[in-house]
C-alpha cells in the first residue's frame, strides 16, 4: 500500500510537478530578472558575482523614469493611441461581422475573401506607402495617423475575431425579437449587442493590447513628442549600450495594465480565436 | 447558413459594411497598389529630385546584385522553421499538462500567457540583457552550472546570435500556442480516451490517433497565423541585435525595415513586394482553409 502511495507521488511530481515548474521558470524568469534590476542600485547591477536578489530596494529609477525621462508622456500617447484603435476597430468591425453572419447578399463571399486577405500584408510593405500618404497628408507624427495605421491589422482580424462570437448567438433571439414588432436595428442594440457585449469586451481587449505593444509602425509614425511606449523604450539604445535600470523599470510599468486586462478577458478572448479554427 | 432568407435586395448588409471597407480600402488596398507603384521606381527620400520610373531594376539588383537579399531570405526560413516549430512543440506540451486537472491550474494557465501579452520591443531588449557577456544572467547561470567556463557574448558571435534570437521568439510563442491548442483539447470528448483506454492503447497511440486527428483545425490554423506573424516579425530582432552582428540575425523583415528607415522607398517596396509573395504562399492555404469555415 504504502509502495502504492509513493509510486503515484512520483508519478505526480515528474509528470506534472516538475514540467510545470519548468515551463513557469523559463516563461517567468525574465520578469523577475526585470524586476529585479529595476529596484537594483547601479553598483549592485554592474555587480560580480551576480546579485540574485538585491540587499537594498532603491526606487530611485521609477523616480528617474517618471522625472527626466518623463514616462507618463509616452504611457499618456500609448493609452490614446490603444483607446482610439479599440473604439474604431470594435465599432466598425462589428458591423461587418454582423453583416457577414447575419445576411446573405450578392458579393458576400468576395468582401469577405477581402478582409480575410488583409492579414497577410506584410507589416513593412504597408508601412512605405503608409508613410508616404501619411506625410502627404500631414498625418504624420498624429495619434490619429497611428490608429489608422493599426487598423490594417485590427480591423480584418476582429472581424474574424467577432464572427467567431457571433456565431455562437443563436438568431431566433433576433427573430423573436423582430416578431414582437421590434425592428432590424433595435432587435441589433437591445437584443443582440447586451449578449455579445462581453465577447466585444474581450476582443476589444486584444485591439488595445496590440496597439499598446506594437513597435515597427510606431518607430516610423512618431516623433519624440508623440512616441508610444516601445518606441520610448526603445530610445534608451544609446552609443554606449542600454540604460538597463530604466528599462527594466519602464518595462515592468508597461506590462503590468495589458496583464491585468489580459487575465480578465483571456476565456472569452481564447473562445473567440478557437470558434473561428474548431469548427467546420 | 443561419442568414435569414430575403427574397429582395437589401440595402442593411451594405450599410453595415460600408465603414469597414472604406476605411480598409483606404489603409490596405490603396497603400497596397501605391507600394507595387513604387516598387518600379527609383525613389529615394534623401534624393528627391532623381525619383523616376525604372522598370524592374530594383528587383533585378535585388535578385541578382544585392548581396544581403538570398542571405536574408534563408535566415527568414530558418528563423520561422525553428521559431515556429519549436513554439509549436513546446506549446504543445504545456497544453497536454494544462489539459489534466489539478489545483491551481488556473493560475499556472494565467501566469504562463504572460510573455504573448508582452510588448516585441521589452522581448528584445530584456533578452539582450539576459544574453548579455558580463552582466547577463543566462551566462552566469550557465557557469554556475558547469556547462560554460567563461562568459559567452551570445548576440555579437556570429554563430550563436541567430539561435539565441529564435530562442526569444520561441519563448513568446509559447503561450499562444498553449492557449489555443488547451481549447481545442478541452473539446475532445473524454469517450474516446476511455473507449481506447479500455482496448489498451498507450500513450503514444492515443496521441496520433484521437488527441492530434481531434485538434488537427485549429493546429492548422494556429501554425499558419504564427508562420505569418513570425515572418513579419521586427521589433524582436532589431531591438535585440539590429540585424547584426555582421547581418548574422538580419531577416528579410527587418532588411526591409532598415531600408525603409533610411527612406529608400522604392528599393524597400520592391523588397515588400517580394517578402509578401513569399507570404503568399504560406498565406494561401490558410484563407483557403478559413473562406471553407465561413461557407
Amino acid at each position: 500500500m504504502r509502495q502504492h502511495t509513493v509510486k503515484s507521488a512520483c508519478k505526480t511530481f515528474f509528470g506534472l510537478v516538475l514540467p510545470i515548474t519548468v515551463f513557469l521558470l523559463f516563461l517567468l524568469f525574465p520578469f523577475y530578472w526585470m524586476f529585479v534590476t529595476s529596484v537594483k542600485t547601479n553598483a549592485e547591477i554592474y555587480a560580480n558575482p551576480l546579485v540574485y536578489w538585491p540587499k537594498e530596494f532603491t526606487w530611485a529609477t521609477y523616480e528617474k523614469l517618471f522625472g527626466y525621462f518623463d514616462f507618463l508622456k509616452y504611457m499618456k500617447n500609448s493609452l490614446i493611441v490603444a483607446v482610439l484603435t479599440m473604439l474604431l476597430s470594435l465599432l466598425v468591425s462589428t458591423l461587418a461581422a454582423y453583416a457577414f453572419s447575419r445576411y446573405n447578399f450578392p458579393g458576400r463571399k468576395v468582401l469577405m475573401a477581402m478582409f480575410l486577405s488583409n492579414n497577410m500584408f506584410p507589416t513593412v510593405l504597408l508601412m512605405i506607402p503608409l508613410y508616404s500618404i501619411m506625410r502627404q497628408l500631414g498625418l504624420l507624427y498624429t495619434p490619429g495617423g497611428l490608429v489608422l495605421a493599426y487598423t490594417t491589422f485590427t480591423i480584418p482580424f476582429s472581424v474574424w475575431l467577432i464572427q467567431g462570437f457571433i456565431r455562437d448567438v443563436p438568431f431566433s433571439l433576433e427573430e423573436a425579437a423582430l416578431v414582437d414588432g421590434c425592428n432590424r436595428v433595435s432587435a441589433f442594440i437591445r437584443i443582440f449587442l447586451p449578449v455579445l457585449t462581453p465577447c466585444l469586451l474581450a476582443a476589444g481587449v486584444y485591439m488595445f493590447m496590440q496597439a499598446w505593444n506594437e513597435y515597427t509602425l510606431a518607430s516610423m509614425f512618431t516623433n519624440p513628442a508623440s512616441r508610444t511606449i516601445p518606441v520610448a523604450l526603445n530610445s534608451l539604445i544609446g552609443q554606449l549600450g542600454v540604460e538597463w535600470d530604466m528599462l527594466c523599470a519602464g518595462g515592468t510599468v508597461a506590462v503590468i495594465p495589458v496583464c491585468i486586462m489580459f487575465f480578465f478577458a483571456q476565456k472569452r478572448l481564447v473562445a473567440g480565436l478557437t470558434a473561428g479554427a474548431v469548427k467546420g | 447558413m443561419k442568414a435569414m432568407p430575403r427574397k429582395k435586395l437589401q440595402i442593411y448588409p451594405y450599410l453595415l459594411l460600408a465603414p469597414a471597407l472604406i476605411i480598409m480600402v483606404g489603409v490596405v488596398f490603396v497603400p497596397v497598389l501605391e507600394a507595387i507603384l513604387m516598387s518600379f521606381k527609383f525613389y529615394d527620400m534623401r534624393y528627391p529630385n532623381k525619383t523616376a520610373f525604372i522598370g524592374l531594376s530594383n528587383y533585378i539588383e535585388i535578385l541578382t546584385k544585392d548581396s544581403q537579399f538570398w542571405p536574408s531570405f534563408g535566415r527568414t526560413l530558418l528563423w520561422v522553421f525553428f521559431g515556429v516549430g519549436f513554439q509549436f512543440l513546446l506549446g504543445f506540451i504545456l497544453a497536454l499538462i494544462l489539459n489534466r486537472s489539478f489545483r491551481g491550474r488556473g493560475v499556472v494557465r494565467a501566469l504562463s500567457m504572460v510573455p504573448w501579452v508582452t510588448p516585441g520591443v521589452l522581448i528584445g531588449l530584456v533578452w539582450r540583457w539576459l544574453y548579455d557577456g558580463d552582466y547577463g544572467v543566462i551566462n552566469d547561470l550557465l557557469i554556475k552550472l558547469g556547462i560554460l567556463q567563461d562568459g559567452i557574448p551570445f548576440l555579437s558571435r556570429m554563430e550563436t546570435a541567430l539561435p539565441a534570437t529564435i530562442v526569444s521568439v520561441v519563448w513568446q510563442g509559447i503561450p499562444f500556442f498553449a492557449l489555443m491548442l488547451l481549447a481545442a483539447l478541452q473539446g475532445v470528448s473524454a469517450d474516446m480516451y476511455e473507449a481506447a483506454d479500455i482496448d489498451g492503447a498507450n500513450f503514444f497511440q492515443k496521441l496520433f490517433r484521437i488527441t492530434l486527428p481531434s485538434i488537427k483545425n485549429t493546429l492548422f490554423v494556429t501554425l499558419l497565423l504564427r508562420v505569418i506573424w513570425v515572418m513579419n516579425s521586427v521589433d524582436i530582432i532589431q531591438n535585440m541585435t539590429a540585424g547584426g552582428p555582421a547581418y548574422a540575425t538580419q531577416t528579410l523583415s527587418v532588411y526591409v525595415y532598415q531600408k525603409a528607415h533610411v527612406l529608400n522607398l522604392g528599393y524597400a517596396s520592391a523588397m515588400a513586394v517580394l517578402m509578401t509573395l513569399l507570404m503568399l504562399v504560406v498565406a494561401v492555404p490558410y484563407l483557403k482553409s478559413t473562406f471553407k469555415n465561413e461557407q
